[in-house]
């Protein structure tokens, strides 16, 4: 499902972020990358949807070869993925609800189609009550929460998190995780970033870490 | 191609709700564009108008033949069977020298100069009245002054074409103005788009991670410009309409004084649809210059 072999990735100013990085991902795991800051996590994170491409090497997500596709195809590659941003990248000038929707909005469906998805993407983080309010209105996880409702409304077969606990209490780290292992266990790819070492130890999954852009383990 | 429709009809719905969330700047914009456009937009509809009015006075001139001193009866008489056979003319009016020194001996200012006068300085002449063009008579003048015993041919169409020639001025002026103007339409345009793409920074940038086509990230960009031009040559219309009254109420009076009943009338519809395609035509252009240039700046990192 994603595979990158020999992928290295140096940055303008010689800062060489990835190096000789080669691993295979299988439809329907859950893997989380490790490391410190610095490590590559994000850069590796990037790659995939085709925000950054690769200095050299090759990435293909599902069949697709990231550092050759077309600049106007990439819209449709990242259709596919469900981004959860280190940033969260929510719109404060609009609702919960509308946030939701946008992933919607941009592929041309009908808006009632729309809304029963969006309301049914909220409804399976908790947020529904609170689709009217403002996201800066909602707590840290609330916020996290809202982020993976966006991530998975276009039903994506593979999600993406960049440290999506980095900022919460554990439990709300733990309910965030629960979440994760729900959307793996109906078949959606799960790849995330942490540097939560108490994270894996309860749940015990496949580990990228990362060393100064290179696999440790 | 319905999804194509439902989604420029989401786009336009959500400019439209934008314009009306910032209700004072889309009034400013609109006014200025609709200022700009009203100043060559009020010129052209005065030489329009003008334009009409002159050629009502031009249906039907003159020419006046002065006959030379030594033309006696019978040379008039085969002069007028001659004139009658010209194309175009549609009556003819003899006027004798001394009815013509008659005439002007009837005006004020000039019986004295005329009466200490010793004798008749004035030539016989000939009216012709016509129902040709300006144009068709200039071509008659040769001919007729060929004619045996015609001194001089006088056409009195001499002022039209002057009048002609300063509304063709006027209307150059009205040209150059009317491009200037345009050009400022783009470039208010592409300054308010500018500042949207910098507003609405982050959703582009959000978008453009969650999947959303370039297409799809400039539309609203377009509809906005386009719907901005629109508006604006709607305020410039309003504008010219509303001046057209005022200036109408003076106009009607001083007609009146002339016996006459001018008075300005406005575009049609059609001239008015076209000033509508026009403006907002330029609106999209200012968006797509302002879209092309602004937007590859925003990629997510």
């Amino acid at each position: 499902m994603i595979s990158f072999s020999q992928v290295r990735k140096s940055y303008r100013g010689g800062h060489e972020a990835l190096a000789e990085l080669s691993f295979g991902i299988e439809r329907g795991e859950m893997v989380f990358i490790t490391g410190r800051s610095g490590a590559g996590k994000s850069t590796l994170l990037k790659l995939i949807p085709a925000i950054e491409r690769p200095t050299s090497g090759t990435v293909l997500v599902n069949g697709q070869n990231i550092g050759s596709m077309r600049r106007a195809a990439i819209p449709y590659l990242r259709r596919n993925l469900g981004l959860i941003f280190q940033d969260q990248k929510l719109l404060y000038d609009r609702s919960v609800f509308d946030n939701v929707i946008l992933p919607l909005a941009l592929t041309g469906h009908a808006h009632k189609e729309a809304a029963r998805r969006a309301r049914a993407a909220l409804d399976k983080v908790g947020l529904l009550a609170r689709e009217r309010a403002n996201p800066v209105t909602l707590s840290g996880g609330e916020q996290q929460r809202l982020c993976i409702a966006r991530a998975v409304v276009n039903r994506p077969s593979i999600l993406l998190a960049d440290e999506p606990t980095a900022s919460l209490d554990s439990a709300s780290a733990d309910e965030i995780m629960e979440m994760f292992r729900a959307f793996n266990q109906v078949g959606v790819t799960v790849l995330i970033a942490t540097h939560d070492e108490a994270l894996l130890q309860r749940l015990n999954p496949r580990v990228l870490a990362l060393k100064q852009g290179r696999l440790e383990r | 191609m319905s999804t194509w429709l439902r989604q420029h009809w989401q786009t336009l719905s959500l400019t439209l709700r934008r314009l009306a969330r910032n209700p004072l700047g889309t009034l400013l914009n609109v006014t200025v564009i609709g200022v700009a456009l009203a100043l060559p937009l009020g010129g052209y509809m005065l030489l329009q108008n003008l334009g009409g009015a002159a050629r009502q006075f031009d249906g039907n001139p003159q020419i006046s033949l002065f006959l030379a001193r030594d033309a006696n009866k019978a040379d008039i008489a085969a002069l007028e069977t001659r004139l009658k056979q010209f194309r175009g003319v549609r009556a003819l009016r003899f006027i004798s020298r001394e009815q013509a020194l008659e005439d002007l001996q009837q005006s004020e200012n000039l019986s004295d100069v005329i009466a200490t006068l010793q004798s008749n300085p004035l030539p016989d002449a000939i009216v012709l009245e016509t129902d040709s063009s300006a144009a068709e008579l200039e071509k008659l003048e040769p001919q007729l002054k060929a004619l045996p015993k015609v001194s001089h041919v006088q056409l009195d169409s001499a002022w039209m074409k002057r009048l002609e020639s300063l509304l063709q001025l006027g209307r150059t002026a009205v040209l150059i103005l009317a491009a200037l103007l345009a050009a400022g339409l783009v470039a208010v345009t592409f300054n308010t788009i500018r500042l949207q793409i910098l507003t609405q920074k982050d959703e582009i940038e959000v978008s453009k991670l969650i999947g959303a086509t370039d297409a799809f990230i400039r539309r609203p960009f377009f509809h906005l410009g386009f719907i901005q031009g629109a508006l604006g040559g709607l305020a410039a219309l309003a504008i010219v309409y509303l001046c057209m009254h005022i200036l109408n109420r003076s106009i009607l009076e001083l007609a009146l004084l002339y016996g006459s009943h001018f008075r300005l009338s406005f575009f049609g519809f059609s001239d008015c649809l076209a000033l509508l395609a026009f403006s907002a035509t330029l609106g999209w252009l200012g968006a797509y210059m302002s879209v092309s240039r602004h937007l590859s700046g925003i990629e997510p990192r």
